[in-house]
């Protein structure tokens, strides 16, 4: 294990031990056991076969240490029994190369159905019982939304256990974007199209690491902007799409058209609602005017009054408190242990937050930053999380946006280092995005892993669950928001 | 509730006027391709920039916007300026032949006047995600928002596919839901009509030669195809409306 940098984070292959399986698995276990996270678990191929490879992250350093492992035969001892973060990440590691953490508990396919999975079909927990029903729902579900399975185990309304089985938005993407770097960009930008600039940021730092790149204030700064807006459209979605689920209006019309103007402010920047066609590798492809600059600011100020405003009612209401509060509750423990991150974890009182714990670009200047932290783990605290967010993004935009305007300041990107790993943390709306590439001895990208927040933030869904209602469900999983995509890439 | 009678108050009537008014666009939004065929110079820079191989170069570049993301880098690499994309958000075509820019494309046109009958007044539409990053999904989700108000025109999304007269189908078409997007649409009673939104739905997109994808299987015929990625929600909305000949249809390459 080398010295830990900070994000984005450099490692040359060279200088990486590898590790004895049993050391390795103390290394992060002992690691994830002092407070660190564990971002990434991942089996690399190399000539002599696959070795396991840990990003862990020390929030209290702001630091990245990567831990390689010697090569892994056909089995290994599972590293979740002691480390309930690794779960997702060796079910993974089990299904894309065959290789088997045994004593796993839960070695269940993560994205391939049926035949094409290592583990098998998807065999169901199953509570029995006279009394007990089961309820299916998906992957079509009565709405427009991405596809997904959900198993509810019930008595009566009440849910013992849900279990989500994702998979149907499977593409191929991290394979894709190895072989078709043309594309690669694009493809970063369509991991979860909602987090356009969350995931297309996270790979540009990593290429900007690889490939020594630098960027100036002006570059970072619209990009914080472009990274600002998307929570805000996202996060204000969601409160409306929660008073939906509520059953109360207004709040729900109004902040489902403030979204929209939220995402019109993106495409101010770059042309496009999402933010598609604003960042390259080495910054950014559009340039803010300071016209542009005014108008963004104007519409910010009216933006956010409405929303305001709208989200306000939610707090006034009592019909929408009383379905909102105590409803799907996590706690911290539960966070802590399966390593949530993002508003989810926030709302549980885990004081996590990448802008603050691994900050690059603007969010350098930004070190007295304090998370938005909720304590009760319920609906109503993701809520109020999403709420206290928005306006630290609006007040944060009033920064931004004048630095951000005139001509980028950035260099152009060299060949990629031969040989070195790149780990980049950003905080996209749903939480931490990571991101992992490792280049050839030509300096080609050969290996590329992406972890959304959403990967590790499905099991605090299915936990939020229990004891609850099964008409509490779409309150619970809206609440939470995930990717479906961004899981399956 | 007094409250909330205020908040109505200052949130105030938001519904874009289209079709009757020219919606306002960002100035940099990429809508119609135009090409300069006295500009062009045939150098292929386009074809070359172009990740989604949307454009071919024959005696002059056409563009298929069935594959085209809308990326810009076409337009970019033109040294020429031959080639760019205007802030005209009408797109949609019946078929995808008809999307090939310049001179193949087509305004989408009326259903037929049997099946116009039937839905030009209420459309009932069920929407499947197979596969798509869920922008596509996003831009279709907010024509039901005040802002489209979609609801005004009598179409509507709905929960079952046997309330609904059509499909409207997102993303590449995923092998893991091939299976469901078919049984999603047995189950829709006829007569029934499919829309193929988003640049994955109407050829795979970026995802168009993946092992993992499929497209749209030839048992589902396709009445409307909505290039972008994501279409602009008024894209989407004009393609609609024009196939319900809610929007005079000038007969004709335009």
């Amino acid at each position: 294990m080398s010295a830990p940098v900070k994000s984005p984070a450099r490692f040359a292959l060279k200088d990486e031990p590898r590790l004895k399986l049993d050391e390795f698995r103390g290394r992060v276990t002992s690691s994830v056991r002092s407070g660190n996270t564990l971002l990434m678990l991942c089996a690399m191929p190399e000539a002599d076969g696959l070795h396991l490879c840990a990003a862990l992250g020390a929030r209290d350093q702001g630091t990245i240490e990567l831990a390689l492992s010697e090569r892994v035969q056909t089995s290994y001892w599972a590293l979740t029994p002691d480390c309930p973060q690794a779960h997702l990440f060796e079910r993974e590691i089990f299904e894309q190369h065959g290789l088997r953490p045994e004593g796993h508990p839960w070695l269940k396919p993560v994205r391939l159905h049926g035949k094409d999975s290592p583990a098998g079909p998807y065999e169901y927990f199953q509570v029995e019982g006279a009394e007990i029903h089961e309820v299916a729902v998906g992957p079509v579900h009565a709405g427009i939304i991405e596809p997904g399975h959900f198993r509810f185990q019930c008595h009566g309304e009440h849910v013992f256990h849900l279990e989500i089985s994702l998979g149907f938005q499977h593409r191929g993407l991290e394979k894709a974007l190895i072989e078709n770097p043309a594309r690669r960009l694009f493809y970063m930008e369509t991991a979860a199209g909602d987090t356009t600039i969350g995931h297309t940021l996270a790979y540009c730092r990593v290429a900007q690491s690889l490939g020594d790149g630098a960027t100036g204030k002006v570059t970072e700064a619209l990009r914080a902007t472009a990274l600002e807006l998307e929570r805000l459209a996202n996060h204000t979605g969601d409160l409306g799409a929660l008073a939906g689920d509520t059953g109360y209006l207004p709040t729900m019309s109004y902040c489902g058209r403030l979204r929209g103007d939220f995402l019109n402010m993106t495409a101010l920047l770059c042309g496009s609602r999402f933010g598609r066609g604003l960042l390259s590798e080495s910054g950014v492809k559009h340039q803010l005017y300071e016209k542009t600059a005014e108008e963004l600011l104007k519409r910010l100020k009216d933006t956010g009054r409405d929303v305001e405003n709208a989200v306000n009612l939610l707090w006034d209401t009592p019909s929408v408190l009383a379905r909102f509060e105590e409803t799907g509750r996590l706690s911290a423990q539960q966070a802590e242990e399966l390593g949530l991150v993002g508003p989810a974890a926030r709302a549980s009182g885990i004081d996590r937050d990448a802008r603050r714990d691994f900050p690059s670009g603007y969010y350098l200047s930004r070190r007295n930053f304090q998370p938005a932290l909720c304590h009760t783990g319920d609906v109503c605290a993701r809520a109020k999380v999403r709420w206290m967010e928005i306006k630290d993004s609006l007040a944060l935009l009033k920064l931004s946006i004048p630095h951000a305007i005139g001509a980028p300041e950035e260099t152009p990107l060299s060949k990629f280092a031969p040989e070195s790993i790149a780990v980049a943390v950003e905080e996209g709306w749903r939480g931490e995005i990571c991101h992992l590439a490792r280049t050839d001895s030509g300096g080609g990208l050969d290996y590329y892993k992406i972890t959304d927040p959403s990967f590790k933030n499905w099991t605090g869904l299915a936990q939020a669950l229990r004891g609850q209602q099964i008409s509490d469900f779409p309150l619970c999983n809206k609440s939470f928001n995930l990717s479906y995509c961004g899981y399956d890439l | 509730m007094i409250k909330a009678l205020a908040a109505r108050l200052l949130q105030k009537h938001r519904t874009v006027s289209y079709p009757d008014g020219k919606p306002q666009l960002p100035p940099l939004f990429r809508g119609k391709p135009e090409i300069d065929r006295e500009k062009c110079t045939r150098c292929g820079k386009c074809v070359a920039a172009c990740p989604v191989q949307a454009l071919s170069l024959g005696a002059f570049p056409r563009l298929d916007a069935a594959r085209c993301i809308f990326c810009g880098e076409c337009a970019s690499a033109c040294a020429a300026q031959a080639l760019r994309f205007t802030d005209d958000f009408r797109l949609a075509a019946n078929t995808r032949e008809k999307l090939v820019f310049p001179d193949s494309h087509e305004l989408t046109a009326p259903l037929d006047p049997k099946l116009l009958q039937i839905f030009a007044r209420s459309l009932k539409l069920r929407q499947v995600s197979a596969g798509g990053c869920a922008a596509c999904e996003a831009d279709t989700n907010v024509l039901s928002t005040v802002v489209f108000d979609l609801g005004r025109f009598g179409v509507q999304f709905v929960a079952s596919p046997r309330h609904a007269d059509g499909l409207l189908i997102t993303g590449p078409v995923t092998k893991n839901m091939e299976q469901a997007l078919i049984s999603t649409y047995e189950a829709l009673p006829a007569p029934k009509i499919v829309i193929a939104a988003g640049a994955c739905a109407c050829s795979g997109g970026l995802f168009q030669e993946h092992p993992q994808t499929r497209g749209i299987p030839a048992s589902i015929p396709v009445s409307l195809y909505v290039p972008g990625c994501p279409p602009h929600p008024l894209t989407i909305l004009d393609g609609i409306l024009r196939l319900l000949g809610r929007i005079p249809h000038a007969s004709g390459k335009r």
